[in-house]
């Protein structure tokens, strides 16, 4: 009866971790294979090719544009999220009035899917009836807003949306880190003179280093992610100018037939998150045991 | 006195102005999905409509077109709904199960492997696009609903797994221990121990998971066929379809459509929301 016991909560576990780990990191080897084939429109496991399908990768205009875009992006999208997210939580701590109702509105766009708020930009942003037409009736007839059909401005296009989409997550976090700080350090510091402002530049915001770095985290590997959006804004164009990593991969591996270079690309994108989450959960679970 | 004041109203002016940022979106979604072709082209954005027309309404959900097909939002609707109800509910007994036994019934290399499973929640599903696209092929459920449900409770069930464990973490072992010197088993102890403990847990996990799958594109565009295609991919598909006329209106109509289930549950049950959303970002 005992061994039954023992080995009753592996086995039930086992179907589960096995099909999982076939899918995490079975299907990771299995696209690295592909990677290192000269397969085309169907996966051919007969061409070993080595490493051509990433010199050609990294030989591509198309790619450096799409790692541009992602730097761009991630760059605004990850700090314009966290700024203006840590000044909302900021001042929604201020013990204001309605902070639900508030708080709810700052963080609904986080419900919705991407290509839904992606589709509702596209049409804000849409030069000819959009946000210019409604500046040129407000009276401001030169007003120019082009960003979303130029192809070196639509990018900002797409961190406008990702912004709008994210910064109440961050104000979220933020929220939530700043109502675990206790009332009676700010008191203290007010008591020594210290502004409301300097308070938090130098006291409040350092505590909150977990929360910033939790926050990052996430962002960054959304960012990485980043598909959606962009399909639902400008679909990687005007020509290819918003390309990210994740929108090649797509069009490499299913509209223009070329798996392995897509399957290239998707080990390159691992690679970055991995380089960004690995050393975190190994910090995080090695951590674990002692705080318990 | 009012220089007193100031601090105070910039605070509620900068939130306001922020209150706007985020709604206005919205506003224009239905206040454009109200108006009909005439009054988008001479109003603007902003603009009310003159009435209230649900013309764009009945037709982004019965007869809009999405290439040749012109039936509307409604059959990837349904699509949708009969893909994320199986795969929210199957992810999620997943999770409670790897969770439970993760938590309460520790063995030797189980944090190793719960490791190797949280990468799982970060890893660029891209990586598994062309893989799963086989075997999909292989078990001969490519393009079909089933197909989906099975890699959306796969790639769920590495954030349910750990929602869950860290939630049963948290149950005081004694619980457990003075239920096992009782002779309760395994199956016992989940049953009637855990599994009615963990309803705020529960709804966390399903809000969440409803919300990631229910918002997929990236798996419902790879894997889906011309019958089970969900609702993101219906309306990505009409709103960037090439016609002559873009119909705004539709396309508006439309998106509200496919986000309403989502901003239904925020609503209902927010702060269970909430909770999903940080419990996801800051645990480890």
């Amino acid at each position: 009866m005992k061994s039954v016991e023992n080995i009753l909560p592996k086995l039930v576990i086992a179907p589960g971790f096995i099909l999982g780990f076939a899918f995490i990191y079975g299907f990771m080897i299995w696209n690295g294979v592909l990677s290192v084939t000269g397969s085309r429109m169907l996966p051919n496991y007969d061409t070993f090719v080595g490493l051509d399908q990433y010199v050609q990768l990294w030989q591509m205009d198309r790619w450096y544009v799409a790692l541009t875009n992602l730097g761009i992006f991630s760059l605004l999208y990850v700090g314009g999220s966290m700024a203006i997210g840590v000044f909302l939580a900021i001042f929604l701590d201020q013990k204001v009035r309605a902070e639900g109702l508030l708080r709810t509105i700052y963080l609904y766009p986080m419900a919705l899917s991407f290509i839904v708020t992606g589709t509702a930009w596209k049409w804000i942003l849409n030069p000819s009836l959009g946000l210019e037409k409604l500046m040129h009736d407000l009276g401001w007839t030169s007003f120019q807003f082009d960003w979303l059909v130029q192809s070196d401005t639509a990018i900002y296009c797409v961190v406008i949306a990702g912004i709008w989409q994210s910064a109440g997550f961050a104000m979220a976090l933020f929220l939530a880190g700043l109502r675990g700080i206790d009332d009676s350090i700010i008191k203290a510091a007010q008591i020594d003179g210290a502004s409301l402002p300097l308070i938090y530049w130098r006291i409040i915001l350092p505590i909150l280093r977990p929360v910033v770095f939790s926050t990052v985290l996430v962002l960054s590997h959304l960012s990485i992610k980043s598909f959606d959006l962009v399909m639902a804004l400008t679909n990687g164009g005007p020509g290819y100018a918003t390309d990210v990593p994740a929108t090649f991969m797509y069009t490499m591996s299913f509209t223009r037939g070329q798996i392995g270079l897509g399957a290239a690309s998707a080990t390159m994108m691992l690679a970055t998150v991995a380089a960004i989450v690995v050393p975190y959960l190994y910090s995080e679970l090695r951590a674990k045991p002692h705080d318990r | 006195m009012i220089a007193k004041h100031w601090p105070r109203l910039i605070v509620y002016g900068v939130l306001v102005v922020a209150a706007f940022f985020f709604l206005i979106p919205m506003y224009v979604m239905i206040v454009t999905s109200l108006k009909d072709a005439d009054q988008i082209r001479s109003g603007n954005l902003l603009s009310l409509p003159s009435g209230f027309n649900i013309d764009a309404w009945q037709l982004a959900w019965s007869s809009a077109c999405t290439g040749v097909d012109c039936r509307g939002l409604k059959p990837y609707f349904w699509n949708s709904v009969s893909m994320a109800v199986p795969a929210v509910l199957l992810s999620t007994a997943w999770g409670a199960i790897n969770g439970y036994v993760l938590s309460m019934w520790k063995f030797r290399g189980s944090e190793v492997l719960f490791g190797f499973l949280l990468f799982g929640v970060f890893m660029p599903f891209q990586v598994v696009l062309l893989p799963m696209s086989q075997v999909l092929g292989f078990l001969g459920i490519s393009s079909s609903i089933s197909g989906l449900v099975l890699v959306h409770s796969l790639a769920g069930m590495a954030g349910t797994t750990l929602f869950f464990r860290n939630y049963y973490t948290a149950i005081p072992r004694e619980l457990v221990n003075a239920a096992r010197i009782d002779g309760a088993g395994f199956w016992r102890i989940f049953w009637r121990i855990v599994l009615p403990m963990s309803t705020p847990i529960m709804m966390v996990t399903l809000i969440w998971q409803f919300t990631n799958i229910w918002n997929d594109f990236l798996f419902g565009v790879a894997f889906s066929g011309a019958d089970s295609k969900p609702i993101t991919v219906g309306l990505n598909n009409m709103a960037n379809t090439t016609s002559s006329v873009k119909n705004y209106n539709v396309d508006m109509a439309a998106a509200i459509i496919a986000g309403l289930p989502t901003i239904l549950v925020y609503v209902l049950a927010g702060q269970y929301f909430v909770k999903g959303l940080t419990a996801g970002a800051v645990k480890g």
